[in-house]
Order: C-alpha cells, then sequence, then structure tokens
C-alpha cells in the first residue's frame, strides 16, 4: 500500500534545542500506527511538526506526495491532517456546538459520502449531543476528549494526528476512547497513535514504532512487537 | 440627586466612548498578547480627522462622512500595526515598536495641526438640549449613549453569536490549535486589529465635541482604555463592556462628588480590582492569569 505520510530526515526542536534529530518515518493509506517512546523522546514534538504547528530545521514532510516540511498549520490542515493535541485543547469559551462548526471542512476532493457531519458525530456520540450548548471548560475530561477527536474528524482529514489520547483519563473513560477509536479504525481512517498506555496502543495499532532521543529506533507490526518482550522492555522500560 | 443623575448620564457617555476604544485593545491582546500602544494615537487620528472635517459644526451628513473616514484610517493604521508587530517575535520589542508609532504619529499630528487645544462641535441637528429629571441636558450625549448600547449589542452578537465571533473567540482561547483547523489565524488577527483601531478612530470623531482634540489627549485615553482592559479582563468583550461603564461611572460621578480626587479614584478602582480578582472582572475563559 502507497504511504500517505513520508517523513526523511526531520530535525527539529525549540529555541535552537535539538529534539529530533533526524526522523524517518511513514504511514501507510489504512494504517493505524503508534508512535511509542519514554517521555522526552520528542513523540508530541515529531506530531506537532509534522501538523505545522513546529517549524521543523530540516528535513522532509510529504503528505499524499505534497511536500508540507516548513507549511504553516492552516496550510498543512487544509491538506488533509487533522490533530487531537495532547491535553485536548478544546476551546473552553466556545460550546460544544461552536466547538465542532469552526472546525467543519469539506473532504478534499471528490464529493465523499462517508464525509463526517455534525449529525454523525453526535450519532457516534451521543453524550456530545446531550452536552451540545455546553462550554469546553464544563465538559468532564472524557467529553472533552470525544469533542476533540469529533473537531479533528468534522476536518475530514486523510491524517489524523492522536497525541496520548488516554491521558488523564480514568480508565472506565479510557475505555470508551479505545471503543471509539476501533469504530474509526473499522472505517479504515489512516492515523498516528501517540501514546503511553502500551495496552491502548497495541489494541488500536497495526503497527509500531518506537521514538528514542529524537530517532525511530524500531518499526514493525504490533504482533511482532508484542512477542519480543525483551526489545519492549529495553526500547520503553516496560515488560 | 438630579445632579447626580446628569453626573451618571456623562459616566454613561464616556463608558460609551470608553467601551469602543478598549474593545479593540483587549481583544488583541488577548490573541496576540501585543499591547498596541499606538491606539491611543489612532484615536487621535479620529479626533483631528473631526477637526479637520467638522471642526465649525455642520451638517449631519458631513459628521457622518468624518466617522466615516476616520473609520477608514483606523482601518488602515491598525492593518499596518498588525502586519508590523506580526513580523517581530518578542512582546517587548512589538511594545517597543507601537509606543514609536504612537509617538511618530502624535507629533505628526501636531505638525499638521498644531498644539491649540480644537474644540468641535456637534452636529447642528443634535447640538441642542432636553430636560431629563428637571435639568437640561445635552441631546449629543444621549445618542453617544445609545451608539454604545447599539455597539455593545451588535459586538455581542458577532462575538458571541457568529461563526465569525466563535473563531474570534476561540483565537484569543487557543490560536495554534485554530491554525491546526485550517484557519488562517493571521487573518483572523488583522481583521480584529483593523476593526478595533477603526472604532478607536470612530469613538476619536463621537467624543469630539466632549473631549476636543489636542496633543496629549491620546495618552489619556491610551490610559484609560488600558485601566478599563486590567478592570475588565483581558480578550474579553463582556470585560472591556463592564470595566469601560465602571471606569466611566467611577470618573464622573467622582468628579461631582469628590472632584479633588476623581482621577485617583480610577487608580484605586484598578488597584481594588487587582488585588481581588487579578484576571480582572470577566476575562476570557481559558486565559490563564500567568504568573
Amino acid at each position: 500500500m502507497t504511504d500517505l505520510l513520508t517523513v526523511r530526515g526531520l530535525r527539529g526542536g525549540y529555541a535552537g534545542t535539538t529534539v529530533l534529530d533526524g526522523v524517518d518515518f511513514t504511514v501507510p493509506a489504512g494504517t493505524l500506527v503508534a508512535l511509542l517512546g519514554r517521555n522526552g523522546a520528542g513523540k508530541t514534538t515529531f506530531v506537532h511538526a509534522v501538523m505545522g504547528m513546529l517549524k521543523p530545521y530540516a528535513g522532509s514532510i510529504r503528505i499524499g506526495g505534497d511536500e508540507l516540511a516548513g507549511a504553516p498549520a492552516h496550510i498543512v490542515a487544509r491538506n488533509g491532517v487533522a490533530i487531537v493535541p495532547q491535553g485536548r485543547r478544546v476551546f473552553a469559551p466556545l460550546t460544544v456546538e461552536e466547538n465542532l462548526r469552526i472546525a467543519a471542512r469539506r473532504p478534499a476532493g471528490a464529493q465523499a459520502p462517508n464525509a463526517w457531519t455534525a449529525t454523525r458525530i453526535y450519532e457516534l456520540m451521543p453524550r456530545l449531543a446531550e452536552r451540545r450548548t455546553h462550554r469546553g471548560d464544563q465538559l468532564s475530561g472524557g467529553e472533552q476528549q470525544m469533542l476533540a477527536i469529533g473537531r479533528a474528524l468534522l476536518q475530514n482529514p486523510r491524517l489524523l494526528l492522536l497525541d496520548e489520547p488516554s491521558d488523564g483519563l480514568a480508565p472506565t473513560v479510557v475505555d470508551q476512547v479505545a471503543e471509539l477509536l476501533e469504530t474509526l479504525r473499522g472505517e479504515g481512517i489512516t492515523a498516528v497513535l501517540v501514546e503511553q498506555d502500551l495496552h491502548l496502543a497495541f489494541r488500536l495499532a497495526d503497527e509500531v514504532a518506537v521514538m528514542q532521543k529524537g530517532r525511530i529506533v524500531h518499526r514493525g507490526t504490533t504482533a511482532d512487537f508484542r512477542r519480543d518482550r525483551g526489545r519492549a522492555h529495553t526500547l520503553l522500560g516496560v515488560g | 440627586m438630579a445632579t447626580y443623575l446628569v453626573s451618571m448620564l456623562n459616566g454613561l457617555a464616556m463608558g460609551s466612548l470608553l467601551f469602543a476604544i478598549a474593545l479593540g485593545l483587549s481583544l488583541v491582546f488577548g490573541m496576540m498578547d501585543v499591547l498596541n500602544l499606538a491606539h491611543g494615537a489612532v484615536y487621535l487620528v479620529g479626533a483631528y480627522v473631526a477637526v479637520a472635517l467638522v471642526a465649525d459644526g455642520g451638517g449631519l451628513a458631513v459628521f457622518v462622512l468624518a466617522v466615516l473616514a476616520a473609520a477608514a484610517a483606523g482601518a488602515v493604521l491598525g492593518g499596518g500595526l498588525a502586519a508590523l508587530t506580526r513580523a517581530i517575535p518578542h512582546h517587548l520589542d512589538q511594545a517597543l515598536l507601537t509606543l514609536g508609532v504612537a509617538l511618530t504619529v502624535a507629533e505628526l499630528l501636531s505638525v499638521a495641526f498644531g498644539n491649540e487645544v480644537h474644540s468641535i462641535a456637534a452636529p447642528a441637528a443634535v447640538a441642542g438640549s432636553v430636560t431629563v429629571a428637571g435639568e437640561t441636558y445635552p441631546v449629543y450625549r444621549l445618542l453617544v449613549i445609545g451608539f454604545g448600547m447599539v455597539l455593545a449589542v451588535a459586538v455581542y452578537v458577532l462575538v458571541e453569536r457568529s461563526q465569525l465571533g466563535s473563531v474570534i473567540r476561540a483565537t484569543v482561547a487557543d490560536r495554534p490549535m485554530v491554525s491546526a483547523l485550517g484557519i488562517n489565524t493571521g487573518r483572523v488577527l488583522v481583521g480584529v486589529f483593523g476593526a478595533g483601531a477603526a472604532l478607536a478612530a470612530v469613538a476619536g470623531v463621537l467624543a469630539g465635541p466632549i473631549l476636543g482634540a489636542q496633543p496629549g489627549l491620546d495618552e489619556r485615553v491610551l490610559l484609560l482604555a488600558l485601566v478599563v482592559v486590567v478592570i475588565g479582563g483581558l480578550g474579553s468583550v463582556r470585560g472591556a463592556l463592564l470595566g469601560a461603564l465602571v471606569i466611566g461611572q467611577v470618573q464622573a460621578v467622582g468628579a461631582a462628588l469628590v472632584p479633588e480626587y476623581a482621577s485617583f479614584l480610577i487608580f484605586a478602582a484598578m488597584a481594588l480590582v487587582l488585588l481581588l480578582r487579578p484576571a480582572g472582572l470577566l476575562p476570557a475563559a481559558g486565559t490563564a492569569v500567568r504568573v
């Protein structure tokens, strides 16, 4: 299958420091790739660089053939990339409905019968429909996460970047988020999932990549990664 | 009692003007942390547009023309300031830059119009007075209060009820995230900067028959607008409205009750708010106080 996202030699960081030290990374269309690694490995920096929220020092980021390294976030978004950021970052002063409405974007190219609409989001996440007039800062953590995912889906992205969707959520809520993401996976989304929760990552991902000190040090199928406990331990410090 | 009514009406008129001035300052500060120190100079440009076009009174049509001309001049200045400040990353540099623009504009106005105090007549059609609760009161000031009310409703509907308003509020709350939704926040910023400056310049025309035009007025107005923003809370439309109404009343009623302390009272009110609610009375949600 062709790669939707192809990253080559990506270097970047903040204020002159180097966090990403030559990242090579691909995401085949229709695949969910988990990006694992210890704290400070550069996962969030990487996701921000792909989204255009951080300007890389060097390297190439191609999405469906278009070179987007260094392009501002709104251009990257219009090229079909959406992010569910760490910490969710729903707009606190906006209602659920307003949060969704300002994100709505028709899919690029020809008309898609399965395009995401607010109605479909509310069907998929009835809790959001119930809370549609509530402000972002009146939602629970789980509801905010649902909203952040709904907001990203409404952009009808070709590539979805999920940055720690389980972070700070109670285990039962993580289950709900996992079920939602499984549903999306069933629809064939292409996504990068940054995740500390290995159970969640293994449950959702087709493939696993491990980042260490700003480089990808392992890449393989999820099944293969789970078989080799020694390697998982060495790379992630967990058994 | 009737004297206080007059003071309160004066306070409302002043509050209306302050709301028009402080709104742009507050939203721009909320969106990009730029303290636009040229905002008072933009106001003064509006006041001198009024001096140039309607100094000796004249028809309502000429006055409306002055308002439109000031709005256009303000929008151009605001757009220019947005472009200038965007190119410079550091906040202190941005503040210095806008201060430089403020000084330059004020000096140019002083060269063009001289240093004397200009008074501006209200349009003849509304220059009279009416009796309010036994006191005569200028019709023009009542119209300024009406303008403030219409502006408050219009801005509320635009910012709280429209799609564009959602984008503006979201940009105040988390600008990089708005960009990540495919929205060019640079354009939002130029638009808000331009519209805010246009409103400040329009306020300069409307305040003309009350405050006139003279060198130094820009600094006084900027200071009052800053106090309004600090009291109301950054980046918030309701905060700017509340802050403007509070300062208008404190100033007018204070001047009537304890004239010798009137100017002090404004800063006492600000100090009190800062002590009790450091983020202001109605700050934009999601804008935490940064220590």
